[in-house]
């Protein structure tokens, strides 16, 4: 048993007023805008052509290369088109845009006893259903199941913490949904070969940790409640919170034995080989200090933002800032002409007073982004560093084992933009590195070509 | 982009969404909260210093705030060309108040003003403001003083003044008067100074009696930091709102106590007697209290700019820094070390920074 606790982190107001509100299902939309790239890796390839009839949950994107997703469609009609559209990034990436025909007509799904499936055809399966991690990170799932033949794994951890303030899609679906979540991880554990099972829950949700708890013995899984802190829910936190173990500098959570998969994402596995349902829907948070009526909404992906938005109960004030996802993570972006994704965990609507940037005073060398970091990092030193340009220095400091949580940049005092530093220190770091291996590559050409 | 047809009747969004990185919430904490909170920390000494040293204390602390907002404004606009207004951030509003605090009452207002003047520009403004100073501008500006004319700024002229004046009239309570031997031979000067010069015998105790009073404030010193209780209560406070950590005044003044008292151990267990111990806590206690080593513990050595980042780092700095109090209280010229031992452990700091980091995540044994 671990410690129950990881150092730093950060106590941001949970505002989660959103989490009395059940599920409520937003109707297909009239035309859904479905990005082939809604998950970390290799966007998947479209399969459908313009005029094409689809049905919900049909495919219309196939992946390519090893870390990708498929696509299904989330209505029944005709491609309209096969172009770029805004993304969950808010940039212009490759989209199919489905026109529906009122139907909504499924496609033939075969669901099948879990019980009867090898654990290669439960990934099978999950990867067919295009599922992806729906915490946020959207990595895809099938990869995750399949560690490669060195990494021994002996812990399933089912993650629902839903740490972000303001967000409540995770802890509904633990009331809401928690026979399929159990039943899902069952599914995990199967494919992973592993015997312990535990699923998270900060202590901010007792009604579904309470649900969990009861369901708990019959499938076998241990159920941890944990003080909340954010960011609990992050992967390497959770571990090191559950287990005391620490994921090594650069390594991947299987470098300890340990898979991580959030509760969404188990109850998505679960309908994909029960069911046969592939990933096409998911419960949004809709909250924030300019939404009318704060709630939890089961969304076709490629619904876009607008219309989730307007069914909530629209807008009580002007809408100042727009971000996908939550507060401490969560992207901020331009246009509510947006859609769902597989990784839309929560839409916020944010008033003057919340979206205006805070006045910038000069770094006060306090320390509290210090004792915030969860990864033991010096975000002060960082940040100035990039603000100084000293790029090549940034290794060094550790930058790139940065999971860009947002803690110091809570905490800081002088409203100091870490995280917008980091973000841009990583990427001018991948300059340099590039830069320095091309280099290299000349380099070694040569030599390669005279020994020949 | 803008012109893209926006798919929101009936939604009031504005035209441009303002655009971020994350985090989209932040700590209601500021720099203007977390100064004018270190201001306000600051109100029981204040408070103290008038009562136990006379109204001209409140008027020492009025010229040395406004002489440092004055020196900030003009600093920051004519040398640091900077639009923005600095002086609301209060910060320099505390280096005003926290000079003034070790300042005598009686010391001429032109001098306090030059004082306040000196920290600012020289302390802070000349290393670009808020933020890139490497001292502490307060204590700097108190030792450009005290170098200029040591007796003005010790605390001794004034009570010297005070006691050929007759103590009343110059506003020096009674309380100050009457307090019984040893204190009152400290009247004359301050308590360190007195030890210094040797105006009481060896033998000498300070009594429990004595320590009360030094603890009160009720003694001879610099305005704002004769009280340590007055200086607890606003650190206290401080401590609670997560403006300082315990990490600093606890190590600090644990450091003084501790090798004070390892100085006059072996005199003291030699004797096979309770009393020799009982004088050897006394003699610590009274070092601990006496002098500035409260405010300078809480409220200068704490200063964030100027300590270090890390809660390991702040060890080590508050440990040195006391074991320079008490070489130069037993060792050096002067009878106090506290401004000095925070001025020196100031240029330490960025060295502390760079090898005290914190233990990195996924890393056996620390960062590399």
């Amino acid at each position: 048993m671990g410690a129950l606790w990881f150092k730093g982190g950060a106590h941001p107001p949970e505002s989660k007023s959103a989490a009395s509100r059940p599920v409520e299902t937003v109707p297909p939309p009239a035309l859904a805008v479905i990005p082939l790239s809604q998950h970390l890796g290799k966007p998947a390839r479209a399969i459908v052509a313009k005029k094409d009839a689809v049905l919900r949950g049909q495919q219309i994107g196939e992946a390519q290369g090893m870390i990708s997703a498929a696509v299904h469609s989330s209505v029944s009609g005709t491609v309209k088109e096969v172009g770029p559209a805004r993304g969950p990034l808010g940039t212009f990436v490759e989209c199919v845009f489905v026109e529906s025909d009122g139907r909504d007509q499924a496609a033939e799904s075969k669901g099948c006893s879990p019980d009867s499936l090898s654990p290669a055809e439960i990934i099978e399966r999950v990867k067919a259903a295009g599922i992806v991690g729906m915490g946020g990170a959207t990595f895809p799932t099938h990869v995750k199941l399949s560690p490669p033949p060195g990494k021994k794994i002996d812990c399933l951890i089912v993650n629902g913490c839903e740490c972000e303030p303001c967000l409540s899609a995770d802890h509904r679906l633990m009331l809401e949904k928690t026979e399929e979540i159990l039943a899902g991880a069952g599914l995990f554990r199967k494919a992973l070969g592993v015997a312990r099972t535990v699923v998270a829950v900060e202590d901010n949700k007792p009604d579904a940790a309470a649900a969990l708890m009861q369901r708990a013995g019959q499938h076998g899984v241990e159920v941890s409640v944990l003080r909340v802190k954010y960011p609990q829910g992050a992967e390497k936190q959770l571990i090191k919170a559950l287990l005391g173990r620490e994921v090594p500098s650069g390594g991947l959570p299987m470098d300890v034995g340990v898979v991580v998969q959030n509760v969404a994402t188990c109850k998505a596995a679960r309908d994909a080989v029960v069911e046969g349902k592939p990933l096409y829907e998911r419960i949004v948070t809709v909250a924030g200090s300019a939404a009318a009526r704060p709630g939890n909404f089961l969304v076709r992906i490629g619904t876009p933002f607008s219309e989730v938005v307007a069914f909530s109960g629209g807008t009580r004030a002007k809408v100042e800032k727009i971000v996908s996802g939550g507060p401490m993570m969560g992207l901020a972006q331009s246009t509510l002409n947006l859609p769902v994704t597989k990784g839309t965990s929560g839409i916020l609507l944010l008033a003057a007073d919340e979206a205006r940037p805070a006045k910038m005073y000069p770094c006060l060398r306090c320390g509290r982004c210090i004792e915030a970091c969860p990864m033991g990092l010096r975000p002060s030193v960082i940040s100035s560093t990039v603000e100084a340009g000293r790029f090549g220095d940034l290794e060094d400091l550790d930058i790139l084992d940065c999971i860009e949580c947002g803690c110091c940049a809570y905490e800081c005092p002088s409203a100091r933009r870490i995280v917008q530093n980091v973000k841009r220190g990583k990427a001018e770091l991948a300059k340099i590195r590039r830069k320095r291996k091309e280099k290299e590559d000349k380099a070694a050409a040569p030599a390669a070509k005279a020994g020949a | 982009m803008d012109n893209e047809p926006e798919n929101t009747t009936g939604l009031d969004v504005a035209k441009r969404p303002w655009f971020s990185a994350s985090p989209h919430v932040r700590t209601p904490d500021s720099v203007p909260q977390i100064m004018w909170t270190v201001a306000a920390a600051a109100a029981p000494s204040f408070f103290t210093g008038v009562y136990f040293f006379g109204p001209r204390a409140a008027l020492v602390v009025a010229v040395c705030a406004a002489s440092a907002m004055a020196s900030e404004w003009a600093g920051t606009k004519i040398l640091l060309r900077k639009k923005d207004l600095t002086i609301l951030d209060g910060s320099a509003a505390v280096t005003g108040i926290l000079l003034a605090f070790c300042l005598p009452t009686g010391i001429p207002l032109w001098q306090a003003a030059v004082g306040a003047a000196v920290a600012i520009l020289v302390g802070k403004v000349v290393f670009g403001g808020l933020g890139c100073n490497i001292f502490n501008p307060a204590r700097l500006g108190r030792a450009v003083l005290h170098a200029a004319g040591p007796a003005a700024v010790s605390g001794a002229a004034f009570l010297e003044k005070a006691a050929a004046a007759g103590s009343d009239s110059l506003g020096l309570p009674v309380a100050v008067a009457r307090v019984p031997a040893f204190v009152d031979a400290l009247t004359q000067a301050t308590p360190l100074a007195a030890v210094k010069e040797g105006k009481f015998p060896a033998s000498a105790c300070p009594t429990w009696y004595d320590l009360n009073n030094l603890f009160i404030g009720r003694c001879g010193g610099c305005l704002g930091e004769t009280s340590a209780l007055a200086i607890l209560v606003g650190g206290i406070w401080l401590l609670g709102r997560r403006i300082i950590t315990w990490h600093i005044p606890a190590v600090y003044i644990g450091t003084v106590f501790v090798l004070m008292s390892v100085v006059k151990a072996p005199e003291a267990f030699r004797q096979q007697s309770i009393e020799p111990v009982l004088f050897m806590l006394q003699w610590s206690l009274f070092h601990v209290l006496a002098g500035g080593l409260f405010l300078g513990a809480f409220f200068m050595a704490t200063d964030m700019v100027t300590s270090p980042m890390t809660a390991a780092g702040k060890v080590v700095y508050a440990a040195g820094a006391g074991v320079l109090v008490v070489l130069i209280r037993l060792l050096g010229g002067y009878p106090e070390g506290v401004c000095y031992s925070i001025l020196i452990m100031n240029m330490v700091v960025p060295l502390i920074d760079r090898y005290i980091k914190p233990r990195k995540f996924g890393v056996a044994g620390g960062a590399r």
